[in-house]
């Protein structure tokens, strides 16, 4: 804390000449730093916090973090509390909760902080950063095989209202963290304007998958006060990285749901009179999001990481919603959600085409998981994307007006979408993925699985008749026929 | 430059996140660097109002009080320029980040200095003029050997003239070591600044006529730029703009890349980091790393060193253009660019224009572009000499909301630069990759690059390229009557141009950036790999003449072979490429025959 500060620590002043929605003014602009955390004492004898956003020289425009109501101009005094908002930081947060600012509300005292950090943290210098390369089996086969993530990586899962986004990522927590190695391994856990159900769900889900004693918790939930949430995500990832690289833990950091997130962003743009973006939202809500997205990765020479999974609420159900959009084009990849396939009743319903993971190839491959593997998931994804384009047109034209090779697509699909994607809530590890991928592809004449090696797909391919059962093959038809060339 | 006989220091009177205000600054000029604050915080000027001013800070502003003091430091943000500089990383105020590093460790503290030339270093110097002389800005003074294969030539700045009084003898120097004196006692050193905002001058523009090779098959073939030129890669997200600016960085015929990592991922910038010093430019033979300077303004760091990093990348481009190089600018992304403007204007409070962007940013944009050109060098020469060539070619990556080409970003460098190669996010998802639209993408290069391909690539360029573009065509009026009535209700020579047109997207306009043979090809592959499937195409509609129908066509295994061509590499890709055309016709008169 500096010498300007201290001497005005707990020093009462009376300030306040405007409030509105989340905000209030205070005269004397120059008394406080921006970024500080303040005391305000309300008449009743009430205390709240708050935060300076900005300083002028008239005035300072402080955001009241548990709201505004019976905050008044007379009688309502603020006092210094602390330079910037902190976290108290300690392996003893693991195991415990915390409300969306960082109180304790699972009964117990509060930590003892063996260091405490301002919650803004800053950026991980590009040229320390190490590039993320250790492949994390999810045990879910639409990302393990299709979309694989990596130690360090932020991969968001875009949901609809309605689609059991949490269960996937409880899926993920469960197994996230069961690797073969005995690396410690802790889940940071931020839920934002989330609903009492839901909370319940993922503490008790954490408990009964045995994670229960490896999670940090901190819950902001639908009915507290709204500008906590701007909080929320920064605690959850300053006490991350601390885990991660000062005591060489394997983070995994959950937050939902970055919507409420940026609606209580653009809560205060708006108090702010800001001039509004799209949808209202703040026109740097991008940088914004990113101070949060970036905030995953390794750093070279450290053991630790922080792996992010935010999650979101694409309303309704479109993509290029600014927060899904903005989200995309920060983090590496997304997992989208899809409602036609949670309806047929398949789980997790990942809707593979628009899935990505940008660092996919850094965890996959010769030595990780298979020297074909990049192959064998774009022959997939092909094929189902031809298959999907087939579904379509099938729909304007009939079945009757398709061709033998379309029916052939259309039946891989069906058999994808039900054997792949539909694997429930068991964990499958990676070679089972595979198993069924190349049992899949047996739908489709050999001829077209062009993207995968030769050699590769002589030693995997197995045809399928169209009910699904192997061919029973004398003569490998298309192995002998012809010359071969270019070999 | 002129340098404030003593610097102006006035008082802060407002803070608002990356914008400050401050009193008291009489005679600071627009985009003057500042220092803010006690942290020393480095800031611009941006608005001036009778005494007080308004700067934009490249740090983050958080915790400082009204009342600090901001100097002025009399100089415009500017770069240094002299050997060093390739296989560096700075942020975007030049900073070297692992100077940075050492500093302030893995999180990058604030109010850190740091030179963006080591100082120490010594580099072999050799003087191409003698005392005497008369030099001006632009002219060779000796060269040093920067990298293995980049020689570095010392030029006069621009705007530097005089009789050359003194010149060093060939030796060791370092960057701040004197290596010559004009007549008047003015000491040239190998490094020199400039300011960023202002471009650096050539002697004369030259026409477009060389291509700058991508090895992209889709961009090579269909949509050519030129050196010099500058092109605009749109996509929304995952759509690859990343993938194809750093495919373009590891293979196009430049020899210096500037990228700027503007406004994006962290762990991007590290996987770069990690692969390009272990990667060999396939021109020289030297590591990717020493042709490239990288830098980079992650999506965290403040918004304002946004703007500073496109300009700093961009002087480092020119300087090495004025050295006869020839330079690829990469700015990945310059939407990011454009929302730090947005967002510092909208703190200025000025009126804004479309999508809340100010109203100078069309202006910005094109002013970026026209920085491009193959250009005839500044710099005296001998009667008869060659002038000096240079060029710089820019690709922005340019991230539209939403997917959506009518924002103002894209619509604006849509006008200034050549050529779109426009990605979709629909071809992504089918993983057909780079998902370069054919149907929207265009390069205005093309006409003025006719002569070089019709010269330097392989026979019957100019023709193949047309026919694939029109088979393309062809397809797109033919899935249309099949969205309405079925595949089933076409001929076979209908249906056998939209199997061709297939093989043409997947075995030639897809390629595997991640694939050792494919993500590299040249210019005969390119060739080869179309022109046998048009061979097929003819071929087959020899056949369908003689009634043969298309499934008997279909069940050839040789189809497969023709599939699997692209994953032939460059090195001996002709011949396998003839064997399989022989036997595809082979077994295509064959079927002629039974």
């Amino acid at each position: 804390m500096s010498e300007q500060s201290n001497e005005m620590l707990h020093t009462q002043y009376w300030d306040l000449t405007y409030v509105s929605g989340p905000l209030a003014f205070l005269k004397n602009g120059d008394r406080f730093p921006t970024g500080a955390i303040l005391d305000v004492h309300l008449p009743d004898g009430e205390t709240r916090q708050g935060q300076i956003l900005e300083a002028t020289k008239t005035h300072a425009v402080l955001q009241i973090l548990q709201g505004t109501r019976g905050v008044d101009v007379k009688g309502t005094s603020v006092s210094l509390r602390d330079d910037a908002a902190k976290i108290a930081c300690t392996t003893d947060v693991i195991g415990r909760r915390f409300n969306g600012v960082g109180d304790p509300i699972d009964g117990l005292p509060p930590v003892v902080p063996e260091k405490e950090l301002d919650i803004l943290g800053s950026a991980i210098n590009p040229v320390s950063r190490a590039a993320p390369n250790d492949f994390i089996e999810t045990g879910v086969s639409a990302i393990d095989g299709f979309n694989t993530l990596v130690r360090g990586q932020k991969l968001p899962i875009f949901l609809g209202s309605g689609l059991p986004a949490n269960e996937l990522a409880n899926l993920i927590v469960q197994n996230a963290g069961t690797k073969g190695d005995d690396e410690p391994f802790v889940v940071v856990f931020g839920a934002m304007g989330i609903t009492a159900r839901e909370t319940q769900y993922f503490l008790r889900a954490f408990e009964e998958g045995g994670k229960g004693s490896q999670v940090v918790a901190f819950i902001n939930q639908a009915d507290d006060p709204a500008i906590e949430r701007i909080f929320t995500p920064r605690c959850a990832l300053t006490v991350a990285e601390y885990l991660a690289f000062e005591k060489n833990y394997q983070v995994l950091v959950v937050l939902t749901d970055l919507t409420n997130y940026c609606d209580a962003l653009r809560q205060i743009s708006s108090a702010r009179e800001e001039i509004p973006g799209r949808r209202g939202y703040p026109g740097y809500m991008y940088t914004d999001l990113s101070t949060i997205y970036e905030r995953a990765g390794r750093i070279r020479g450290l053991r630790g990481s922080v792996t992010q999974i935010p999650m979101l609420t694409m309303p309704d159900d479109d993509i290029t919603h600014p927060i899904p959009d903005l989200t995309g084009y920060i983090t590496e990849g997304q997992i989208v959600l899809s409602r036609p396939l949670h309806r047929q009743g398949v789980f997790p319903p990942v809707d593979l085409l628009p899935c990505l993971s940008r660092l996919m190839n850094n965890g996959i491959g010769k030595n990780r998981t298979q020297a074909w593997h990049r192959e064998w998931s774009n022959q997939l994804y092909a094929a189902y994307a031809e298959g999907q384009r087939i579904r379509k047109l099938m729909a304007i034209v009939g079945e009757d007006a398709l061709t033998e090779l379309d029916r052939k697509y259309l039946k891989f699909t069906i058999a994808f979408e039900r054997e792949m994607l539909g694997q429930g809530t068991t964990r499958r590890t990676i070679e089972d993925t595979f198993a069924i991928g190349w049992k899949l592809m047996g739908y489709l004449p050999k001829s077209e699985l062009t993207r995968v090696k030769r050699e590769v797909v002589d030693e995997f391919y197995k045809p399928l008749d169209d009910a699904g059962n192997p061919i029973e093959q004398t003569v490998a038809p298309l192995e002998n026929a012809g010359e071969r060339v270019g070999q | 430059m002129a340098v404030a006989e003593q610097n102006t220091v006035g008082k802060l009177v407002r803070i608002a996140g990356p914008m400050i205000e401050a009193d008291g600054m009489l005679g600071v000029q627009m985009g003057e660097i500042l220092r803010v604050g006690k942290l020393g915080l480095m800031g611009e000027v941006i608005r001036i109002e009778g005494e007080k001013i308004y700067a934009q800070v490249f740090e983050p502003t958080d915790g400082m009080f009204l009342g600090e003091e901001v100097v002025a430091t009399g100089l415009p943000l500017s770069v240094e320029l002299g050997p060093g500089l390739l296989g560096a990383t700075y942020d975007g105020i030049q900073r070297p980040l692992i100077t940075l590093q050492q500093s302030s460790g893995d999180f990058i503290g604030r109010g850190l200095t740091a030179v963006a030339l080591d100082r120490e270093k010594k580099w072999a110097f050799t003087p191409t003029v003698s005392a005497g002389q008369e030099v001006s800005g632009g002219d060779v003074l000796g060269t040093t050997p920067e990298t293995s294969v980049i020689t570095h030539k010392i030029l006069v700045p621009p705007r530097v003239s005089g009789k050359l009084e003194w010149v060093a003898p060939a030796g060791d120097y370092t960057v701040l070591e004197p290596i010559a004196r004009l007549e008047g006692g003015r000491e040239l050193t190998m490094m020199h600044p400039w300011p960023v905002k202002v471009p650096r001058p050539s002697a004369k523009i030259l026409p477009p006529t060389e291509p700058f090779l991508t090895r992209q098959r889709v961009l090579d073939m269909l949509f050519p730029i030129a050196k010099g030129g500058s092109a605009i890669v749109p996509g929304g997200f995952g759509a690859g703009k990343t993938v194809v600016e750093q495919a373009m960085s590891k293979y196009c015929n430049a020899q210096v890349i500037v990228y700027v990592g503007c406004g994006e991922r962290g762990n991007e910038m590290a996987e770069v980091l990690t692969e390009f010093p272990e990667l060999i430019d396939p021109n020289t033979g030297d590591t990717l790393m020493n042709r490239t300077i990288l830098v980079v303004n992650t999506s965290n760091m403040p918004v304002a060193a946004r703007d500073a990093s496109v300009y700093t990348g961009m002087t480092l481009a020119e300087y090495y253009r004025d050295q006869g190089l020839d330079v690829a600018l990469m700015a990945d992304s310059t939407s990011r660019w454009a929302e730090a403007l947005r967002e510092i204007s909208s703190r200025l409070e000025e009126m804004p224009g479309e999508e809340g962007y100010p109203t100078y940013l069309s202006e910005r944009i094109s002013a970026f572009y026209e920085r491009c050109g193959r250009v005839e060098c500044l710099g005296s020469k001998a009667e008869g000499e060659t002038p000096r060539i240079g060029s710089l070619t820019a690709v922005g990556a340019v991230s539209p909301p939403g997917g959506d080409y009518s924002e103002p970003v894209t619509q604006t460098s849509m006008r200034v630069s050549g050529a779109l190669w426009a990605l979709d996010s629909a071809l992504a998802y089918r993983r057909h990759y780079p998902s370069v639209n054919w149907n929207k993408s265009f390069s205005l290069y093309f006409e003025g690059l006719k002569g070089w391909f019709d010269q330097n690539a392989p026979a019957g360029w100019l023709e193949r390229r047309q026919q694939a573009a029109s088979l393309l065509q062809r397809e797109n009026e033919l899935n249309d009557i099949v969205q309405l009535v079925g595949p089933d209700a076409l001929q076979d020579q209908e249906r056998l141009i939209l199997d061709v047109s297939r093989m043409v997207r997947e075995n030639f306009l897809q390629q595997n950036a991640f694939s050792d043979a494919d993500a590299s090809c040249d210019l005969d592959k390119m060739f080869g790999l179309i022109d046998s499937i048009l061979v097929y195409y003819e071929e087959c509609q020899k056949v369908l003449a003689r009634e043969v129908p298309l499934t008997k066509i279909n069940e050839l295994t040789v189809r497969e072979d023709l599939a699997r061509l692209r994953d032939e590499p460059n090195e001996g890709f002709t011949e396998k490429k003839v064997r399989v055309v022989e036997s595809v016709k082979k077994a295509l008169s064959e079927l002629e025959i039974k």
